[in-house]
């Protein structure tokens, strides 16, 4: 019983954040600043969630989240589909994990 | 633009999420299991709550005999950089029906919001409800899957597929980030300032704060380097 009360609390303390912008975000005309702050997140965000947390992938070893992340960048830099960068980094921990 | 196509457009989209998110719910389910919760209640939680970081960290904490108000709590902060996300995630859906918004942003997690705003080259078709609901739906299918399977004991996963597809997932970030900051130097430089930030940040407070914090002040910078265009 007392688990399923943690797990209704957690879906609701998860849900109303990411609720809240759907119910109020077109109640407003936004001025300019606040709209190239809005479409600034996305690379704000992203940045925040790579790094440090990609040298995290395996606790003990942050260089094998550096390879990885290497890897996905020098893929990405020369054009590859999103699907080949995630298997180019996936294979280099598969890779290094096996040598090492 | 037909429906289903949109949807099933959405659905090979989204599938390298999914693909990524099943074996760390697999690992979830099987850590959930040691936290005595039955696989059902496993893949409950994922149906609910559908936030991976904070559900391994409720996990955890309730392996440590921690009560639920400290977890419920703890899964607020948690999660609370998802409310950033859905800023952007809803600005994209501004004309949508309130239905579908309210809908669609239970959805929201790091990797749907990442696919959703910075997807450009890989979206061929406009975003419409349906093609984000196949996106996001496909996502979901492998957490829930993923942790359910889990939850009943299938240890099948060796924790190095389980670290090689967390590795995966930061390649999608990577991957969906390199093609839009060399479109612009304004946009290599918020994620920059937002990197260092973050790191910073992280050795002041939580993980999940840092995130946060970092996220709303990098997206500063982007008032005077953001272009008038939209």
């Amino acid at each position: 019983m007392n688990i399923l009360w943690i797990i209704g609390g957690m879906a609701l303390v998860t849900y109303i954040p990411r609720l809240l912008p759907a119910l109020f975000l077109d109640r407003f005309q936004f001025p300019g600043w606040f709209r190239k702050w809005l479409r600034s997140i996305p690379y704000a965000a992203l940045g925040a969630l790579i790094f440090p947390g990609v040298l995290l992938v395996d606790r003990d070893q942050p260089l094998l989240g550096l390879m990885g992340g290497l890897v996905a960048a020098g893929l990405s830099f020369l054009n590859l589909h999103i699907t080949l960068v995630m298997a180019g980094s996936i294979l280099t921990v598969i890779l290094v994990q096996f040598l090492m | 633009m037909d429906t289903k196509k949109a949807f099933f457009q959405g659905v090979s989209t989204g599938s390298p999420i999914a693909l990524g998110y099943f074996p760390i719910a697999v690992a979830f389910g099987a850590l959930a299991g040691q936290a005595a919760l039955n696989w059902w209640e496993a893949a409950l939680m994922s149906l609910l709550v559908f936030a991976g970081a904070s559900q391994f960290v409720g996990v955890s904490m309730l392996l440590a005999g921690a009560d639920a108000i400290q977890i419920i709590a703890t899964t607020f902060f948690l999660n609370l950089r998802h409310l950033i996300m859905s800023l952007a995630v809803n600005d994209q859906m501004r004309d949508f029906p309130a239905a579908w918004k309210n809908f669609l942003s239970f959805f929201i997690t790091d990797e749907t919001f990442a696919l959703l705003t910075l997807g450009d080259q890989i979206h061929r078709e406009p975003q419409g409800p349906a093609y984000m609901a196949g996106l996001m739906l496909t996502a979901y299918f492998g957490w829930v899957s993923g942790s359910a399977l889990g939850g009943l004991g299938a240890e099948f996963i060796p924790s190095q597929v389980t670290t090689a597809m967390t590795m995966g997932l930061y390649g999608l970030f990577i991957g969906l980030l390199i093609p839009s900051a060399r479109k612009s130097i304004g946009y290599a430089l918020i994620a920059g300032a937002s990197m260092l930030l973050n790191w910073g940040l992280g050795h002041l407070m939580d993980a999940g704060w840092a995130i946060v914090l970092a996220t709303v002040l990098a997206a500063v910078l982007g008032i005077p380097l953001m272009g008038e265009e939209l």
